[in-house]
C-alpha cells in the first residue's frame, strides 16, 4: 500500500510571499520602475536623436580604436546589413536594455564581488545563491516581473539584470582572490590599509579577469532581452516574437541575424577592451 | 662584544603556533615536548618556540635554517605578517604584538621595508611606481616621492629604467627595484626575505657585495633571511641558527665556524668548515707594497696611501721580515722627525707558515687588528692573509 504524502504547496508559498512583496513594496517598486523607464527613455531618445549614419559611424571608429581594421570592416557591414533590413530601431532599443541592464548589474555586482573577495563567510554563502540565479530556467524571472513592475521594459531590464549578474560577481571575486599572495603581502608589508591594498593592487591586477565576467554579463544580457519580448520588452526580441507569432520564419531569421550581429559587435568590443587593459 | 650597541629590535620568548588550540600546544611544549610530538598530539604545528634575540642598530643580522626552521614565520613576526602566539617584539619601545590596527600600519611604514624572495613587484606598475610605493602608501605627495624613489633607483643602479615595466627585467634587475622599493621608503628596519635566493650564482654574489656596500654605507639595520651558510657566513655581522622552530645558535660567523654550539651546528657547518684542512696558503694574498728597513716614514706612509694600506711589513735587504709600521705610527714618526721606519715599527703581529691550518687564523684574528703575515723558514715574506679572505676562501670552499 503506497503511502501517500501530502503535496507540499512551495508554489503557492511562492506566490504569496510575491504577493506580499508585491502589495508591501508597491512604493518601491513603483519607484524603480519610474526611474529606470526614465533611463530607458533617455538613453533610447539620444541613440534615436542622432542620425542612423552618424552613430554608425561612432560604433565603426570604436571597433577601429580598440580593436583593429577588420572588425571595423565587419561592423560597417553588418550594421549596413541591420540599416537595410529596416531593423536599426529595434536594434537601437535592444542595445539601450542592454547597456542599461549591464550597468545596473556591473554596479551591483562589483561591489557584492568584491565583498565576497574579502569575506570567506560571504563567499560561502553567495556562491549557491549564484548557482540558483544561473540555473532557473530564464523564462522563470520574467513571471515575478510582470507584478512587481507591469508589463514593459523595467520588468525586461529586472529579469535581465537577475540573470545576467552572476557572472560579473563570479569573476569580479576570482580575479580579486587570484592576485598572488606575496603581491597583498607586499602591500601589508609596506603599511597599506585595506582601502589602499584594495584599489592600488588587487583591483587593478583583477581588471582583465574583471572585464571577462562584464563580458559574460553582457552576452548573458542581450540573451535575456531577447527572451524578454515575450513581456513586451521593444527591440529586436519583439520583432522575433511577432514572427513566431504570425508563422513568419523569414522575419524571424532575420531578427535573429540582427541579434548575432550585435552580440559580436559587443563581444568583440569588450574583448578588446580587456586586451587594451591588460597591454 | 656588541654588549654596549643600541638595541634596534628586543626579540624575547618568541612562539608561534599553526593551529586552533595555541595554548595546547604551548603547554605541551613547556612540558618538554617537541615539535613531532605536539604535531602528533594535538594536530598543531610549532612554528616558533621561545625565540630570544637582540638586533643591534646599524648591523646587518642574518637568521639562517633549513626549510622548516621557521625562519621566514621569524621575519614575518617581526611586521606581523604573521601574529605570533605569544612573546614580545620590541621596537623603538613599541611592542609589536600588542599594536592595535592602526598602530601597526604606522608602525610597519615608519619601522619596516621588505623585500621578497620573488620579488613580489607589481606587474602593472613601472620600475618607477614600484619604487614610490611605499612613499605613495605614507601619503608623501607625488612630487616628492618622485625624486626619492629615483635616487633610490640610481643607488641600485637602474637609472635610465625608471618607465620599464617588471617583467622587462632580468631577476637580477627586478631584485634591485624590489631593493629601491625598500631603500625608497627610508624605514629604520630593511627586512630582507631569502631575498637572494632565487638569483643565479654569479648575480647573487654581486647583490650580496652591493647589499653590504651599500650596507655600511647607510648604516642601516638590516634582518636578512637565508638557507644558505655560505651566504650568512659572507654577509652577517652575526648569525641566528634557527632549528626546528628554536633559536640554537647566536654569534659571529667566527664563533659559528669555530665554536658551534651543538652537534647539529657541527654538522651544519662541516659541508663549510674545510677551515681543518685548508691551510694558511689557500686564503694567502700577494703583498701589495712593503718597505725596506732603510726607508723612513714619508715612504711608508706615501706606499700606504697609494696602495690603500692601513699598515706596511717592512723587510730587510734579503726580504725577511723585520717588523710592521701602521699609518698611525708612520706619520708620528715623521712629526718627530724620525729617520727609519725601524725605529717605530711594531713585532706585535702574528706571523704564520703556509701551512697554518685556517681554524687557528680566527683566532688570531680576534686578538690581534693586523693582517697576518705569511712568511717561509728563513722568515722570507710570502704573503698576507686579511679576515675578509679567510671567510671568502671558506664559503667558496663550501660551495664544492
Amino acid at each position: 500500500m503506497a503511502i501517500e504524502f501530502p503535496r507540499i504547496p512551495l508554489g503557492d508559498w511562492i506566490e504569496s510571499g510575491l504577493n506580499w512583496l508585491t502589495s508591501e513594496y508597491s512604493g518601491v517598486t513603483r519607484g524603480i520602475s519610474r526611474i529606470t523607464q526614465s533611463g530607458i527613455d533617455g538613453l533610447n531618445d539620444a541613440l534615436m536623436w542622432l542620425p542612423d549614419w552618424s552613430l554608425l559611424v561612432i560604433i565603426v571608429g570604436l571597433c577601429w580604436w580598440l580593436a583593429n581594421t577588420r572588425l571595423a570592416i565587419g561592423a560597417v557591414v553588418g550594421l549596413a546589413l541591420i540599416m537595410d533590413l529596416g531593423l536599426w530601431d529595434p536594434m537601437i532599443e535592444t542595445l539601450t536594455l542592454v547597456v542599461i541592464a549591464t550597468l545596473v548589474a556591473v554596479v551591483i555586482a562589483m561591489p557584492v564581488g568584491i565583498a565576497a573577495a574579502l569575506s570567506d563567510r560571504l563567499y560561502k554563502t553567495i556562491m549557491p545563491i549564484l548557482d540558483f540565479m544561473q540555473t532557473m530556467p530564464a523564462f522563470v524571472y520574467l513571471i515575478p516581473a510582470i507584478p512587481f513592475f507591469g508589463i514593459g521594459s523595467v520588468s525586461a531590464i529586472f529579469a535581465t539584470v537577475i540573470f545576467s549578474m552572476p557572472p560579473a560577481i563570479r569573476f569580479t571575486t576570482l580575479g580579486i582572490r587570484q592576485v598572488p599572495g606575496d603581491l597583498v603581502e607586499a602591500a601589508d608589508a609596506y603599511g597599506a590599509t585595506r582601502g589602499q591594498k584594495l584599489l592600488k593592487v588587487q583591483l587593478p591586477l583583477s581588471l582583465p579577469t574583471v572585464m571577462a565576467g562584464i563580458n559574460q554579463t553582457i552576452m548573458l544580457a542581450l540573451s535575456m532581452v531577447v527572451i524578454a519580448a515575450m513581456i513586451g520588452a521593444d527591440g529586436l526580441g519583439s520583432e522575433v516574437w511577432r514572427a513566431i507569432q504570425r508563422l513568419r520564419p523569414g522575419d524571424g531569421f532575420e531578427a535573429g541575424i540582427a541579434v548575432v550581429i550585435l552580440a559580436m559587435l559587443l563581444d568583440r568590443l569588450t574583448q578588446s577592451l580587456r586586451k587594451k587593459g591588460k597591454a | 662584544m656588541s654588549d654596549n650597541r643600541n638595541v634596534k629590535i628586543r626579540v624575547r620568548n618568541l612562539s608561534k603556533v599553526f593551529g586552533s588550540q595555541p595554548k595546547k600546544a604551548l603547554e605541551l611544549r613547556d612540558q618538554g615536548l617537541k615539535r613531532p610530538e605536539i604535531l602528533d598530539k594535538t594536530g598543531q604545528t610549532l612554528g616558533l618556540s621561545n625565540i630570544d634575540f637582540d638586533v643591534y642598530e646599524g648591523e646587518l643580522l642574518v637568521i639562517m635554517g633549513l626549510s622548516g626552521s621557521g625562519k621566514s614565520t621569524l621575519i614575518r613576526c617581526l611586521n606581523r605578517l604573521i601574529d605570533p602566539t605569544e612573546g614580545e617584539i620590541v621596537i623603538d619601545g613599541q611592542n609589536i604584538p600588542s599594536l592595535k590596527e592602526k598602530e601597526l600600519l604606522e608602525c610597519r611604514r615608519r619601522h619596516f621595508s621588505m623585500v621578497f624572495q620573488n620579488f613580489a613587484l607589481f606587474p602593472h606598475r613601472t620600475v618607477q611606481e614600484n619604487a614610490e610605493f611605499g612613499l605613495e602608501i605614507r601619503g608623501v605627495d607625488a612630487g616628492e616621492r618622485r625624486e626619492i624613489a629615483r635616487n633610490a633607483l640610481k643607488q641600485v643602479g637602474l637609472d635610465g629604467w625608471e618607465d620599464a615595466l617588471p617583467r622587462q627585467l632580468s631577476g637580477g634587475m627586478q631584485q634591485r627595484v624590489g631593493l629601491a622599493r625598500a631603500l625608497a621608503n627610508d624605514a629604520s628596519v630593511l627586512l630582507m626575505d631569502e631575498a637572494f635566493s632565487a638569483l643565479d650564482p654569479l648575480i647573487r654574489g654581486d647583490m650580496q657585495q652591493e647589499l653590504l656596500q651599500l650596507q655600511h654605507r647607510m648604516q642601516k639595520t638590516t634582518v636578512f633571511i637565508t638557507h644558505d651558510l655560505d651566504e650568512a657566513l659572507s654577509i652577517g655581522d652575526r648569525i641566528v641558527l634557527l632549528k626546528d622552530g628554536e633559536v640554537v645558535q647566536i654569534g659571529s660567523p667566527e664563533e659559528i665556524l669555530t665554536k658551534p654550539a651543538d652537534d647539529y651546528v657541527r654538522r651544519f657547518i662541516e659541508g663549510v668548515d674545510k677551515s681543518r684542512i685548508l691551510s694558511a696558503e689557500s686564503a694567502m694574498r700577494k703583498v701589495r707594497s712593503t718597505v725596506r728597513d732603510t726607508d723612513g716614514p714619508r715612504t711608508a706612509l706615501r706606499k700606504m696611501r697609494d696602495h690603500s694600506l692601513d699598515s706596511i711589513y717592512i723587510l730587510d735587504r734579503d726580504r725577511r721580515l723585520v717588523g710592521l709600521i701602521d699609518a698611525d705610527a708612520a706619520s708620528q714618526a715623521l712629526e718627530a722627525g724620525m729617520e727609519r721606519v725601524t725605529d717605530s715599527m711594531t713585532q706585535d703581529f702574528r706571523k704564520v707558515t703556509r701551512d697554518e691550518p685556517m681554524h687557528n687564523l680566527f683566532a688570531m684574528f680576534s686578538e690581534n687588528r693586523f693582517p697576518i703575515a705569511v712568511v717561509d723558514d728563513e722568515q722570507v715574506l710570502q704573503g698576507v692573509v686579511v679576515k675578509g679572505a679567510v671567510l671568502d676562501e671558506l664559503a667558496q670552499a663550501g660551495d664544492h
